[in-house]
């Protein structure tokens, strides 16, 4: 088997600009191994949700070569994409629930996109619910939600699917501590059967929590180890860590 | 602490499509539905009206030209009434003992008499004051071609020197092609109406797609393809499209119903040619089908066009 079969993503010298402006992210070079957990840290404006933009496919780069799933996605036909994102699971930084949907249906709906019959989806989509502490808002729609509870149900709908790579920007910053341990050991558990999670984040309380995690820092659209992802600790240490997430 | 649930297995499943109530519901709908059925139901009473008006000038046409293809007129210009009359008998024996000719009929003086009351009054052609033709109808087996009339025309000068033969359908082929143009202005109308139709639900799905733009994206995201999400909109385009269908369907069927009685009413041979038969109403009532396709195919070509500009 090559080397690349190992290998879940792969950037190359990749660049970024959004129309003519500089470029926010430059140069990145990692590489992401199946069942690795990732944290993601870095001042505001750093570039992560630009990062993550890409990871989730939202976004081509402007320059540089990914590779995902062994796919090379600057040659990948454009219908070939949604096989790919079925592959992941994104917890958004703004959620982007629908907003006339349930908590269930929006739960439900990468179930139901990947063509689920409704059978099939009711229990794991309640039980989901349930775990995250929803199973009272089953048929609440997010417009009378708190920030938390839409949280927990974007939360919900990224792992629902049991995607290979799971890519949570700021998954925590609306939760309650309690909740988000409760949040962050879904996504270990997410990892121990086997999916890849990388987690944008300013919580240094999650970071801590999790000492076996590789930390990929960005600073100013660079990527401080172009290497791969540095351990955490004591690689990078305290200091190093509150100067990546810009404290 | 409990373990946390996960679905049985991933989700490496093919693209299928997904309907019914699931789709409807990521797109919902306002009370109203907005201005698409009444603009679809105003497209497609004008277009029933107007493939009526077509279709009923069409039928005219056709069975004037069935009615007068074979028919030829015969005139005897002479100013002698009796040399007149013993040349159209003349006439009359000649052409039936062509065998192309089927029938012939002189027609009596007191016919033309009648019909020539409204222009020149009774008196003179009673009295014989103004000298009348003497007109003799015969009936061809086939079509009075051209060659055919100049044929018998040919025929008869050899014995009658006035007489001249005309085809009947010649004399109506001004009015023929008058018709044909209201057809074909019909047809025109048709098509423009037809391309309303898809500009009107164009702007619609474009306006759709931007107000549902941020579902749009998430669905796109979730790993939805094109065709799943043009689906969306083509589900509600198609139920928008079928009430204002309907609607259209039942004011252009009213419509026509009134003024097809008028006509009616009028109780003339050419007229009755134009009547609607029960095909014709089917296509009539085909039309809305057509509008809902139409409506369909339009709103799932912009939003694949815009779903494009998507990565």
């Amino acid at each position: 088997m090559s080397e690349r079969a190992h290998e879940l993503v792969t950037f190359d010298n990749v660049g970024l600009r959004y129309g003519t402006e500089p470029e926010v992210l430059r140069d990145l070079s990692f590489t992401l191994f199946p069942g690795s957990f990732y944290f993601l840290t870095g001042a505001s404006g750093a570039g992560k949700t630009s990062l993550l933009k890409m990871l989730y496919l939202a976004q081509r780069p402007s320059r540089g070569a990914i590779r995902m799933f062994g796919k090379d996605l600057i040659t990948l036909p454009r219908e070939q994409m949604p096989q790919l994102r079925r592959k992941l699971g994104v917890v958004f930084q703004d959620f982007r629930l629908i907003p006339h949907l349930t908590a269930f249906d929006n739960v439900a709906l990468p179930l139901r996109v990947a063509g689920v019959r409704e059978a099939e989806l009711t229990d794991p989509v309640t039980e989901m619910l349930e775990w995250v502490g929803l199973g009272h808002r089953i048929e609440a729609v997010p417009t009378i939600m708190s920030g938390g509870e839409q949280q927990r149900v974007a939360i919900a709908r990224a792992v629902i699917g049991r995607p290979q790579l799971l890519i949570a920007d700021e998954p925590t910053g609306n939760v309650d501590p309690e909740m988000a341990q409760r949040l962050l050991q879904l996504f270990e558990r997410m990892n121990s059967l086997g999916t890849t999670v990388i987690v944008a984040t300013h919580d240094i309380n999650l970071l801590r929590s999790m000492p076996d995690s590789l930390i990929m820092r960005l600073q100013k659209g660079n990527l401080l180890d172009p290497t791969g992802a540095l351990r955490y600790p004591p690689q990078i240490g305290r200091r190093a860590l509150d100067e990546g997430i810009g404290k | 602490m409990k373990r946390p649930p996960l679905i049985g297995r991933s989700l490496a499943r093919d693209l299928v499509p997904f309907g019914g109530k699931r789709v409807d519901r990521l797109v919902p709908r306002s009370r109203s539905r907005g201005p698409i059925p009444w603009v679809i139901a105003i497209m497609i009473a004008l277009t029933v009206m107007a493939a009526a008006a077509g279709i009923a000038l069409g039928n005219l046409i056709d069975r004037a030209e069935s009615d007068l293809s074979g028919a030829l007129t015969v005139q005897i210009i002479e100013a002698n009434a009796e040399v007149r009359d013993a040349q159209a008998q003349r006439a009359a024996e000649l052409l039936i003992a062509d065998s192309a000719v089927t029938s012939v009929r002189v027609v009596p003086q007191e016919e033309l008499a009648q019909l020539l009351d409204p222009w020149i009054g009774d008196t003179a052609a009673s009295q014989g004051g103004i000298p009348i033709p003497a007109l003799v109808d015969a009936e061809l087996a086939g079509v009075a071609s051209a060659e055919e009339t100049a044929r018998l025309n040919a025929m008869l000068l050899e014995e009658i020197p006035t007489a001249r033969v005309d085809a009947q359908s010649a004399w109506l082929r001004p009015v023929y092609d008058a018709l044909s143009s209201l057809r074909y202005m019909a047809l025109g109308l048709i098509v423009l109406l037809a391309l309303g139709s898809a500009a009107a639900v164009w702007l619609a799905a474009r306006s759709a797609f931007s107000t549902h733009k941020q579902t749009i994206e998430i669905v796109h995201l979730l790993g939805g393809t094109d065709r799943q999400i043009a689906q969306i909109f083509q589900r509600t385009v198609a139920f928008d499209a079928l009430l204002g269908g309907a609607a259209g369907l039942a004011l252009g069927s009213v419509a026509i119903w009134l003024v097809g009685g008028r006509f009616a009413a009028i109780d003339s041979g050419i007229v009755t040619g134009g009547n609607l038969r029960l095909t014709d109403w089917a296509l009539l009532f085909a039309i809305p089908l057509g509008g809902i396709a139409l409506a369909m195919l339009t709103a799932r070509a912009t939003v694949l066009s815009a779903l494009r500009r998507m990565l």
